[in-house]
């Protein structure tokens, strides 16, 4: 180690230190639903605020996602890593629970964030 | 060094990665971030740089990742780690080319690049940028990662020059 290279390395984690904190600060906003998007395409929208399981099948692929006490967690998945069930629960908008082989994506949202797309929509 | 001789050095480097990555997936750590570990296949890269050349150096690379993802991953798996490997690596060699960067600031630089490049495919699979939410901790992981094996790397090394190349 030397001195560039512990200038790079600071630079770096300084950096990632201010994205946490830009994050942290998006995360303020109230969220209360989650969005599943599979292949990119919207394929639900849910409250965080009722419990409820969301069984998604799509091109013989099978994922269970469940909502309890405000958060969301994915609970049953065929894919081959199962990295997604390892995510844990979500309920703040800066997380997600992204299964990659299925291309499926569980983000939290709020009205704001419908909003936003509902003018990009318009844009287009 | 002789043709032979560096032949022989490429493939024995891609099987020394090929074991990296195999024994490094038999190590069950959840880190909480996919696609989070420690890299060790990048030990290869990092000491190669050093004594192969750098197109050599690509096919360990490439080589590598074709033959652990045919073995023990799946089609998606070879693409995420392609674009880092590759991103890494024309990374390290641009920053061994700018003076003053010691091994570990290569490591930490190929590290940081792997990360990038794996969440930005990952990103375009799914169609979703929310996931740059991952890239602070990734971002972290990689310059800690980077620097253990960059210290490795160099301990590797001497090694390698003492003994191996002396007699060229």
């Amino acid at each position: 180690m030397n001195k560039k290279d512990g200038i790079l390395g600071l630079c770096v984690t300084g950096a990632a230190l201010l994205m946490f904190f830009l994050m942290g600060m998006n995360k303020a906003e109230d969220a209360d639903q989650v969005r599943i998007t599979v292949d990119g395409e919207t394929y639900g929208i849910y409250s965080l605020e009722e419990d409820q399981e969301i069984e998604i099948q799509h091109e013989g692929n099978h994922n269970k996602i469940r909502i309890e006490s405000g958060k969301a967690y994915m609970e049953e998945a065929d894919c081959p890593d199962e990295y997604c069930i390892d995510q844990g629960e979500i309920h703040t908008r800066t997380q997600t629970i992204v299964c990659l082989p299925h291309k499926l994506v569980v983000e939290v949202i709020n009205e704001n964030d419908k909003k936003e797309e509902a003018i990009d929509a318009i844009a287009k | 060094m002789k043709e032979n001789k560096e032949i022989t050095w490429c493939a024995m480097m891609v099987a020394l990665a090929m074991i990296f990555s195999y024994v490094e997936s038999l190590i069950p750590i959840n880190f909480g971030v996919p696609g989070m570990k420690l890299g060790v296949a990048n030990l290869v890269t990092v000491t190669g740089l050093y004594f192969l050349k750098p197109p050599q150096v690509l096919i360990i690379v490439i080589l590598r990742i074709l033959l652990t993802g045919f073995m023990f991953g799946n089609g998606m798996s070879i693409m995420y780690s392609l674009a880092g490997g590759i991103l890494s690596f024309f990374v390290m060699v641009l920053v061994k080319k700018i003076k003053g960067f010691s091994i570990s600031g290569i490591s930490i630089a190929g590290g940081i690049s792997h990360n990038v490049g794996q969440l930005f495919v990952a990103a375009c699979v799914v169609q979703n940028m929310k996931l740059v939410y991952y890239l602070p901790p990734l971002l972290i992981a990689g310059t800690a990662t980077g620097m253990l094996i960059g210290i490795l790397s160099k301990r590797i090394l001497t090694v390698i020059n003492k003994f191996f190349l002396v007699t060229g």
